[in-house]
């Protein structure tokens, strides 16, 4: 493949792997941290996609970024009072979230399934026009997507530090320690799922701007995408301080998206994305299951042989 | 300090399990003492505990701690004057977060956004050196990597790191071995007595539940058969205790942990 069309390429897998990652952070917080699977995930990335395309749509880019990220927030605090309030089993909670909002997010963009923005001025256009005639004003889209990148991750490593994110952490870590402390689990799980959410949203909408559309099915399967993401930066840094995981999970994120766009240059469907995620996610979370099984299945084996030889 | 006034609890009421486990049982501890605390299994121990720290609310009965009317009040408000620690060692800590971090989250210090100072750290390193584990070496390790006495001897600090009001232990040394065991022990004193607190403890070890602490109570049924301190409890051996408890109950207290130790 010759050199000029790998770049494009390696371009484009850097850019969403940057604006997917902000998912992938959230998760990390949420799923790692927190230990909550937040499946209301893919429903609150298309809500801050189409609430930012909308406050796009009326000429205010910038002010997209914080509603979409109010709106995802808002999503988790009622994903996190289902689960704390509500008495609703915390996986069931965000399934039921994720329903509710595809009716929600075709409200909000006006009774449509799709939105262009082909017309706006998008935050990238924006970007575009301030760095006009400087050699950066290409790499719009990865300024915004790094720029908010860099912001999540050093929000994270310092705010998991704080005696907030200790107790936040400790919720997740172990929940009979907390149940017998003084940190109320209500308090910590909704502040965690209203922060992971927002992140979430403020990646949804920003892919959104980037390709200029929102389809009420941007958001599908990002969960699972994500947690592939995630869990495939985890090999990278496993036992690395709160900074360097985070760090993970952005680099987990860009090479997902690097060897997807190569499967794509080798003919692979487009549609296969969500399976490979799916087989991913599989792999990743089953493994040291697997793995502690062999023994006894060794064990097994053997004793089958003994009692054949007798 | 701690008034219990016929405060009674049934679980699974009305059902074939129902299981009346604190009957009509009024308490009242005074500041500075050191109850311990011996009973047979299903004896209410452990939900007296659960009673105070509100683990659940109370059928009947009113709980005042140091004043304060706490009978309705959530179980992560009490925590905030109630130190706790339980059988199992790994209870009390997060696995996967520093020894300085679950020190930081037990003394919680400042804000809610504030982060653990350099003037923190160099008192847990003091505090940790205290226990002669050279754990104030290894303030970085996640707390999944120590053992199981080193756990429960962390625990404790993080208990009373802030001093506690009360200090509930649920047989909190039955768990390690022997010799960690008297370690965590002489601590627990060590700990009780500098910081003047007030401490109940659940033992199923008649003979230090003489020893330790200066007063005695034995529970039978949710309530509370024998409660002795002072002179009366001077002098007091294992088979005097046992001798109260027929009288008092009509039964032998008889399970093999107890005879075994």
């Amino acid at each position: 493949m010759p050199m000029d069309m790998i770049i494009p390429l390696l371009r484009t897998a850097l850019e969403l792997g940057l604006i997917s990652s902000l998912t992938v952070l959230a998760l990390y917080l949420s799923y790692t941290m927190l230990n909550v699977c937040d499946l209301s995930t893919d429903g609150c990335f298309t809500l801050g996609a189409a609430v930012g395309a909308v406050v796009v749509l009326s000429g205010h880019p910038l002010l997209a970024i914080p509603a979409a990220m109010a709106a995802g927030m808002l999503s988790g605090f009622i994903t996190a009072f289902l689960q704390t309030r509500m008495g609703i089993n915390s996986l069931l909670a965000g399934i039921i979230v994720n329903t509710g909002l595809y009716s929600i997010n075709i409200a909000v963009m006006g009774n449509t399934s799709l939105l262009n923005m082909n017309r706006a001025e998008t935050v990238f256009a924006k970007v575009h026009r301030l760095l006009e005639g400087t050699a950066l004003a290409r790499e719009d889209k990865l300024i915004v997507a790094l720029l908010a990148v860099v912001l999540v991750v050093a929000f994270l490593s310092v705010f998991l530090r704080t005696k907030l994110g200790l107790a936040i952490r400790a919720t997740g870590d172990n929940p009979d320690m907390v149940r017998s402390s003084s940190i109320n689990p209500i308090f910590t799980t909704t502040i965690g799922l209203c922060i992971a959410n927002a992140f979430t949203a403020l990646s949804g909408c920003l892919l959104a701007q980037a390709q200029k559309s929102v389809n009420i099915d941007i958001g599908s399967g990002m969960v699972t995408v994500a947690l592939a993401s995630l869990l495939m930066g985890t090999v990278f840094f496993s036992k690395k301080s709160i900074t360097f995981r985070a760090v993970g999970a952005v680099v987990g994120s860009i090479v997902f998206r690097l060897v997807y766009t190569i499967a794509l240059r080798f003919n692979m469907p487009a549609s296969m994305l969500k399976l490979v995620s799916s087989v991913i996610v599989i792999i990743a979370i089953s493994a040291p299951y697997l793995r502690a099984q062999i023994p006894v299945l060794r064990r097994r084996m053997t004793a089958k042989t003994q009692k054949e030889a007798v | 300090m701690l008034k219990l006034d016929h405060i009674s609890k049934t679980f699974n009421p009305g059902t074939e399990d129902a299981k009346k486990a604190l009957n009509d049982l009024t308490l009242h501890v005074n500041s500075g003492d050191f109850i311990t605390i011996i009973g047979a299994n299903g004896a209410g121990k452990s939900t007296l505990f659960g009673a105070i720290c509100g683990d659940f609310l109370t059928d009947s009965g009113t709980i005042m701690l140091d004043g304060e009317n706490v009978t309705m009040q959530p179980a992560h408000e009490r925590a905030r004057v109630i130190g706790r620690l339980f059988q199992d060692p790994m209870r009390g800590s997060a696995p996967n977060m520093s020894i300085e971090e679950n020190l930081g989250l037990a003394a919680g210090h400042g804000g809610w956004l504030s982060r653990l100072s350099k003037a923190d750290k160099q008192d847990f390193r003091e505090r940790l050196s205290l226990l002669g584990m050279g754990l104030e070496n290894r303030m970085k390790s996640p707390v999944g990597l120590l053992s199981g006495g080193q756990r429960q001897a962390l625990t404790l600090l993080m208990a009373t790191v802030n001093p506690p009001k009360l200090l509930l232990l649920d047989e909190h040394t039955a768990a390690l071995d022997p010799g960690t065991a008297e370690k965590v022990l002489a601590l627990t004193q060590k700990i009780v007595r500098d910081g003047h607190l007030t401490c109940m403890m659940i033992t199923h070890n008649m003979q230090s539940a003489l020893e330790l602490g200066s007063r005695t109570i034995m529970m039978d049924n949710g309530k509370i058969l024998l409660d002795v301190s002072g002179e009366e409890r001077r002098g007091l051996t294992v088979s005097d205790l046992l001798q109260s408890f027929r009288e008092a109950s009509g039964k032998n207290l008889t399970t093999d942990r107890m005879l075994l130790t």
